[in-house]
């Protein structure tokens, strides 16, 4: 209890000092909401989180803000969902779902009620409540070959559609870890240890992509990413795509 | 070892010892050699280019030091002369492969990056098969061939094999199935060549000398405008397989060794090279079995040389004009294995991952409730014949339901049409028929990977399952709670014959 309380205030601390909201107009994502947990337990709260729980994918991209660095501010915050090796697409989005089209964003949205799915019964807590479209849990981590399996996109996708902001994983299945920066739907992160048997579901976590680190607050843990390099702003302007024509590679949509 | 070593020497000949050592395949080194092999490259030209006369490198100009065949297809694609593991290229894309799946969603960034009135990069580049969510009453899965086929008119594409008629799906001439054999088939898959495909199977195709690979939506989106990519080199992992393959083995089996040897992400990022006595006696088929499960090892493609049997098996399927490339004998590789095939046994790979080895015998008391034949690695005609092979040696029948997908309509064909080797005449399908086996179903992915809860062989329950298929993840063929042992033809057939994993030699030999 006293830590969770320690924990909180960092939080504030945190959220007040190191932030501009929204000094950014680039950032990709509408939903940006800021924690308002300083005055909640969040371990209590991880277990049955009610709906109107604030601990949201907090995205602040700021990285035009602070011209005297190039590094990105862009921050998570949230609760993490915890997952062990070799988790496969299979189990991210099970095949039958496969005939929902992500470019359609009607089924988009449905892609993400059914993110993760497919996890085995030995995963008693759910990631997406019944009923809901999103997760309650912003960060997944996990171990090795995350993402392994086939190359369906619907499995960044749903992830991402689900209000996933970063995987924090050991290594990644190639095509995953592609795919992720193609469609900008989640970072792919991965982390210097194995934290996926330090970390555990409903955690309350923040990766800072800028700083390659992801905190755990619950337990009082630092722990050291591997830098995205330069797959970070390709994320970040929202996929290839967006990022071509931030960069002038390819022309302007067609009107 | 020690006869690359001795490769390496000569091939090398200005270089000091010390270089030479490391030439071999030591990765941790792999730095240093590359500082070296720049520094003398020029220098060398002209005495390394006498001794390749056989294999000749001219395809990507003048070779200044030995390449992998991967990395050969990778420079001549991005109009290079030479490239290394890590460089990242643009790659122009000989031929691009969608299906019903992943076709609709890379149409949709397609239309929406590229506008609604855009044109495919080739319209004769582009094929386009569907296969996976066919024979199903999922009124989504229906739509999304619909969209395919709209595309298709629209752009007037050259290769969609469509199917309308559900019911019967020979009333489809164009109807292929399984989208990895079908692109065999009918000649997409051509030596020296790049093939992306929206599927993690496309690595099947390195069976024929070529670079293929996986990609997703977004990536497929872009190679549709554009008819490019942007791919990193892979280093190259090479696997000599020698020795005679015993007549219980098929490559099924040594993929699942190889598997089981590196685990499912031993060769994450790398191209898989497969060669050796034994790999050049198997047949295209199994060829594309071996490069069909790289994917299982984290694999970004598999490639096996191209000679006579590549020849042979594209004379009459293709009249477009293709390069093959070789590996230099002084290409670098990260790490090489060896394998004695003779010494192998049948093997499966058991709940929940594909790198979970275990030989057959040692699963012999391992209750099965069904037996599954067909997917891309295990449903080709020599896949039904090798599984005939078996019921016909036995004479019995099957114990358990034995479900039977051939990949193709050719498939189909042949398992109803081609004589088995020693039955007096006996098509595969009336072996399968006497043995007590389902009926061939209509050809497609199948239970493969579960799909619609209405696919045929589907799992729905939580049962225990042997199968020729790829992957035996959780809930792969439907079931979250199933258990699936993957096998060959051979070990599938002799499980059903007993209802437990069996090894097949109890039957074949």
């Amino acid at each position: 209890m006293a830590a969770s309380t320690a924990l909180s205030s960092s939080i504030t601390t945190f959220k007040s000092s190191s932030f501009q909201p929204r000094a950014s107009s680039m950032n990709p994502l509408p939903s940006v909401k800021f924690p308002s947990i300083s005055s909640h337990n969040p371990i209590s709260h991880s277990v049955s989180a009610p709906k109107n729980y604030t601990v949201a994918p907090l995205r602040s991209a700021a990285a035009s803000t602070t011209p005297d660095t190039t590094k990105t501010a862009t921050t998570f915050h949230g609760l993490c969902y915890v997952l062990g090796d070799n988790i496969d697409t299979d189990q991210i989005i099970p095949a039958e779902y496969l005939t929902l089209v992500p470019s359609n964003p009607d089924e988009y949205k449905k892609l993400g009620s059914y993110a993760l799915c497919g996890l085995p019964s030995s995963y008693q807590t759910r990631f997406v409540e019944p009923g809901e479209f999103t997760s309650k849990y912003s960060i997944v981590i996990g171990g090795d070959n995350f993402g392994c399996g086939s190359s369906r996109e619907h499995a960044p996708v749903a992830l991402g559609a689900a209000g996933v902001s970063a995987v924090v994983a050991e290594s990644y299945a190639r095509i995953f870890f592609r795919n992720s920066v193609s469609t900008g739907e989640v970072y792919p992160l991965e982390s210097e240890k194995r934290i996926c048997e330090e970390c555990k579901t409903g955690d309350v976590v923040t990766v800072e992509i800028g700083e390659s680190r992801l905190i755990n607050h619950t337990t009082g843990k630092e722990y050291k990413l591997k830098p995205i390099g330069d797959a970070g702003p390709v994320i970040e302007a929202g996929g290839i795509f967006a990022y071509a024509r931030k960069a002038g590679m390819i022309s302007a949509r067609e009107a | 070892m020690a006869a690359s070593s001795a490769i390496a020497s000569s091939s090398t000949t200005f270089i000091n010892k010390k270089d030479v050592g490391l030439s071999a395949f030591s990765s941790q080194a792999s730095f240093s050699v590359q500082t070296a092999r720049k520094r003398i490259s020029k220098r060398i030209v002209s005495v390394m280019t006498p001794q390749q006369t056989e294999r000749k490198p001219a395809t990507t100009g003048s070779v200044k030091t030995g390449m992998t065949m991967t990395e050969k297809i990778l420079a001549k694609a991005s109009d290079k002369p030479d490239v290394s593991p890590g460089d990242n290229v643009w790659v122009n894309v000989d031929v691009l492969m969608t299906h019903d799946v992943c076709g609709p969603g890379s149409i949709g960034i397609f239309k929406k990056e590229f506008g609604q009135n855009a044109k495919v990069w080739d319209r004769e580049k582009l094929v386009i098969i569907p296969d996976h969510y066919i024979f199903t009453t999922d009124e989504r899965a229906n739509r999304n061939v619909d969209i395919l086929r709209d595309f298709c008119n629209e752009q007037n594409i050259k290769y969609f094999y469509d199917i309308k008629d559900l019911g019967n799906f020979r009333a489809n001439p164009d109807y292929k199935g399984v989208c990895h054999v079908a692109l065999a088939q009918e000649g997409h898959c051509r030596p020296g060549e790049v093939l992306l495909g929206t599927d993690s199977h496309t690595c099947t195709a390195g069976a024929f000398g070529q670079f293929a690979t996986g990609i997703g939506n977004t990536d497929a989106g872009f190679v549709l405008g554009t008819g490019k990519i942007l791919l990193k080199v892979p280093p190259t992992l090479r696997f000599v397989m020698d020795g005679e393959m015993p007549d219980y083995l098929l490559a099924k089996d040594l993929i699942l060794q190889i598997i089981g040897e590196i685990s499912v992400a031993g060769a994450t990022y790398k191209a898989m090279e497969f060669v050796g006595t034994t790999v050049e006696s198997l047949t295209m088929e199994e060829r594309m079995t071996l490069c069909n499960m790289v994917v299982e090892a984290g694999g970004k493609n598999g490639v096996i040389p191209a000679d006579k049997t590549t020849y042979d098996y594209l004379e009459g399927r293709t009249s477009v004009p293709y390069e093959p490339v070789y590996s230099d004998e002084g290409a670098r590789y990260l790490k090489e294995y060896r394998f004695d095939v003779s010494k192998l046994e049948p093997l499966v790979a058991k709940p929940h991952s594909p790198d979970n080895r275990a030989l057959a015998r040692e699963c012999k008391d391992v209750k099965i409730d069904r037996v599954y034949i067909g997917s891309c690695t295990g449903g080709k005609t020599e896949d039904f014949m090798a599984a005939a092979k078996v019921f016909l040696a036995s004479g019995k029948k099957v114990k358990v339901p034995t479900f039977l997908v051939p990949a193709t309509q050719k498939v189909w064909m042949d398992v109803y049409s081609l004589p088995v080797p020693g039955s007096g005449g006996k098509t595969c399908s009336q072996i399968f028929e006497e043995a007590g086996c389902d009926t061939p179903a209509s050809p497609s992915c199948g239970a493969c990977l579960g799909g619609p809860k209405d696919t045929y062989a589907r799992m729905n329950e939580a049962q225990v399952c042997v199968s020729t298929t790829n992957r035996n993840f959780p809930g792969r063929m439907g079931h979250k709670e199933g258990q699936i042992y993957l096998a060959s033809p051979y070990t599938a057939a002799a499980s059903a014959l007993t209802g437990y994993v069996t090894d097949p030699r109890e039957f074949l030999q």
